[in-house]
């Protein structure tokens, strides 16, 4: 009962944090999209709208109120799922965005779905062949992936299968917005990969790092003495008790798939957020910029924070320590 | 049959006393530089660099064409251009080898100033975090954690459409943006140096914080610092062709390999050589910098690259 009272004043605490965060998070957006030059009033219109209009569109979009009150409105529009409307679409931002958010989420499912099992599976395998030709060699190319941008693999995968060595995939992915992406699943496999091969370098290799040390743990060693094959050391007591820094790693990974998904959706033009923010940094669309960014950086936050309870759950020392 | 008597033969001359004691006090062992280079990963990864560097920095001055000199309709494969043209034209048909030899300096020069003001600007945050602990280290990671909570493309983004791709703005967000990364690497090491004996020795001693940030603790953390560096500027050099590729360069019309890759996209089919040139010189130079790094790692002795860095 105490045990359970510890972790959840320890789930209170870090959620606790994140809004804090995230708040400072929302003065840095909202501040930062104040030292723009231009009015955004002024750049709706255009350059011959007259004043009055301008005037009378400030007012309608509160620009003429004091920053504060601009600010709370602002937060507890996004707080409460009212965000306002898009500049440039002239339309509420949750009927804008609502389908690409979709898309994205879908694009970001499929590719975690693939890379953790990959990942452990990699992982695991490196750390049982350690210093072996298949950990060599895998780590040597974890290293290559881990390096090159990943638009520059996309590309090279798009060279190699859909325009110049073989014509087996789609280079781009025709779905329109509202239908949905799995429609499409051919389209989708070159997207994903792209950002499955840019977290797999890093999940396994922490995965490796940790069952290495687990693998040489003395309970391990009991379990080989017993007599239990090595498969079963392997997946039943090594790999539950590495799972702590996989989880870590795997909530930064989410976070970086927020930001790979931008490019990986510009070179497939995929109808993603990352196309949304794009257009809404062309145009200035400063409500949805705004709304995309905090959206990404609550993504990263909450993930950090169920990565953290999650390390706390399967450890059991972590957990007894917060009793 | 005689058994020659070797041992009376040859005297054993006499050892010299060795001061062992003294020899371990002043022979340091070989500086992490030095023992990474010895590693053929990190050789091959400087080869990689230095000519991907060399092509960066100098190959304008070899380009057969002015960067903007038009050579022939776009993307035309060799052979059919009205000018020669070793790689054919591109997207504007220019010739592509000219745009390549040009489009590397502005990724590779912001890239590295970036990496330096982060490194700067990380390295004095993580010393002051872990010298001062208490309400002041709080503090400090907090902002960082706030920093860290934006993917770098996007803060890089969001930044670059508000005050425009200069160069100037590129290498401040790009360098404040890496600089909690490393901040937290120099504070992670840095608490464990604070504890220990010399440091004590040095505030008894009546030395300035400044001293003590600078002479104590900073050779303390120059090995992680050293296989950071090099996985800053890997990431660096991703994220500024990056934001290249999505169309942000402070001038559209010069050549820069991320754009290269962008603009040239469409005209894959019929002239590639647009679209592998800049791809090719990304991934050689980032797996350059990459093996460097992975080197100096194995160096320093079992620093884990897989921190994980989103």
């Amino acid at each position: 009962m105490s045990n359970n009272l510890g972790v959840v004043r320890f789930v209170a605490r870090r959620l606790a944090l994140g809004v804090l965060t995230l708040l400072i998070v929302s003065l840095v957006v909202f501040g930062a999209t104040q030292l723009l030059p231009s009015d955004p009033a002024q750049s709706i219109l255009g350059r011959n709208a007259t004043v009055a209009s301008v005037t009378a569109l400030r007012q309608e979009l509160g620009l003429d109120q004091p920053k504060l009150t601009q600010y709370t409105k602002w937060l507890k529009g996004i707080v409460t799922g009212d965000p306002g409307r898009s500049y440039a679409a002239k339309v509420p931002i949750t009927s804008y965005i609502s389908d690409r958010v979709v898309n994205s989420l879908f694009l970001l499912v499929l590719a975690s779905i693939i890379s953790i099992p990959v990942s452990l599976w990699l992982g695991a395998h490196s750390a049982r062949k350690r210093d072996k030709t298949f950990d060599n060699v895998a780590s040597n190319v974890m290293l290559g992936l881990a390096s090159v941008p990943e638009f520059v693999i996309g590309i090279i995968l798009i060279i190699l299968f859909s325009t110049r060595v073989w014509h087996l995939l789609p280079a781009v992915i025709q779905t329109d917005i509202g239908q949905g992406p799995w429609t499409n699943m051919t389209g989708m496999i070159l997207p994903t990969v792209v950002l499955v091969l840019g977290a797999v370098p890093y999940i396994s290799r922490t995965a490796r790092a940790a069952i290495i040390e687990v693998l040489e743990s003395d309970y391990v060693e009991m379990a080989r003495l017993k007599g239990a094959p090595e498969r079963i050391v392997l997946w039943r007591h090594a790999m539950p008790n590495s799972l702590g820094p996989v989880f870590q790693v795997i909530a930064l990974n989410v976070a970086y798939f927020a930001g790979g998904v931008i490019v990986v959706e510009a070179l497939f033009n995929y109808q993603g957020i990352g196309g949304a923010l794009r257009d809404a940094v062309n145009t200035r669309d400063l409500p949805v910029i705004q709304f995309l960014v905090m959206s990404l950086a609550a993504v990263y936050v909450l993930t950090n924070i169920a990565a953290d309870v999650a390390t706390v759950l399967v450890t059991p020392r972590l957990r007894t320590r917060l009793q | 049959m005689s058994v020659p008597n070797h041992p009376a033969e040859t005297p054993v001359p006499p050892v010299p006393e060795l001061d062992l004691s003294s020899a371990a006090v002043t022979e340091r062992p070989p500086g992490v530089l030095r023992s990474g280079l010895r590693l053929w990963r990190t050789r091959v990864g400087l080869i990689f660099v230095t000519i991907l560097v060399a092509i960066a920095l100098f190959g304008r001055y070899i380009a057969p064409y002015s960067e903007s000199k038009g050579i022939a309709l776009p993307n035309q494969p060799p052979g059919e251009t009205r000018l020669p043209s070793t790689f054919g034209s591109g997207y504007k048909g220019q010739d592509v080898w000219t745009r390549f030899l040009y489009g590397g300096r502005p990724i590779l020069i912001s890239a590295f100033l970036a990496t330096v003001l982060a490194l700067f600007l990380g390295t004095l945050i993580g010393l002051v975090a872990a010298y001062n602990r208490g309400k002041l280290d709080d503090f400090l990671m907090r902002v960082m954690d706030v920093i860290l909570a934006l993917p770098q493309i996007i803060a890089a983004l969001v930044v670059l459409s508000m005050f425009g791709a200069t160069t100037t703005v590129i290498v401040l967000t790009v360098g404040i943006s890496t600089a909690p990364r490393i901040a937290r690497v120099v504070r992670g090491t840095a608490v464990s140096v604070v504890e220990r004996d010399f440091v004590a020795a040095a505030e008894s001693l009546g030395e300035s914080k400044t001293r003590i940030l600078i002479s104590e603790l900073l050779p303390n953390v120059t090995a992680p610092l050293l296989v950071e560096a090099n996985l800053r500027l890997t990431f660096s050099i991703g994220v500024i062709a990056g934001i290249g590729f999505l169309g942000f360069t402070p001038d559209p019309s010069a050549a820069n390999w991320g754009l290269m890759i962008f603009q040239n996209k469409g005209g894959i089919v019929p002239n590639h050589w647009g679209v592998t040139l800049p791809v090719a010189a990304l991934a050689l130079l980032t797996i350059g910098t990459g093996m460097m790094g992975d080197g100096f790692s194995r160096a320093t002795g079992g620093i884990d690259r897989a921190r994980g860095d989103a």
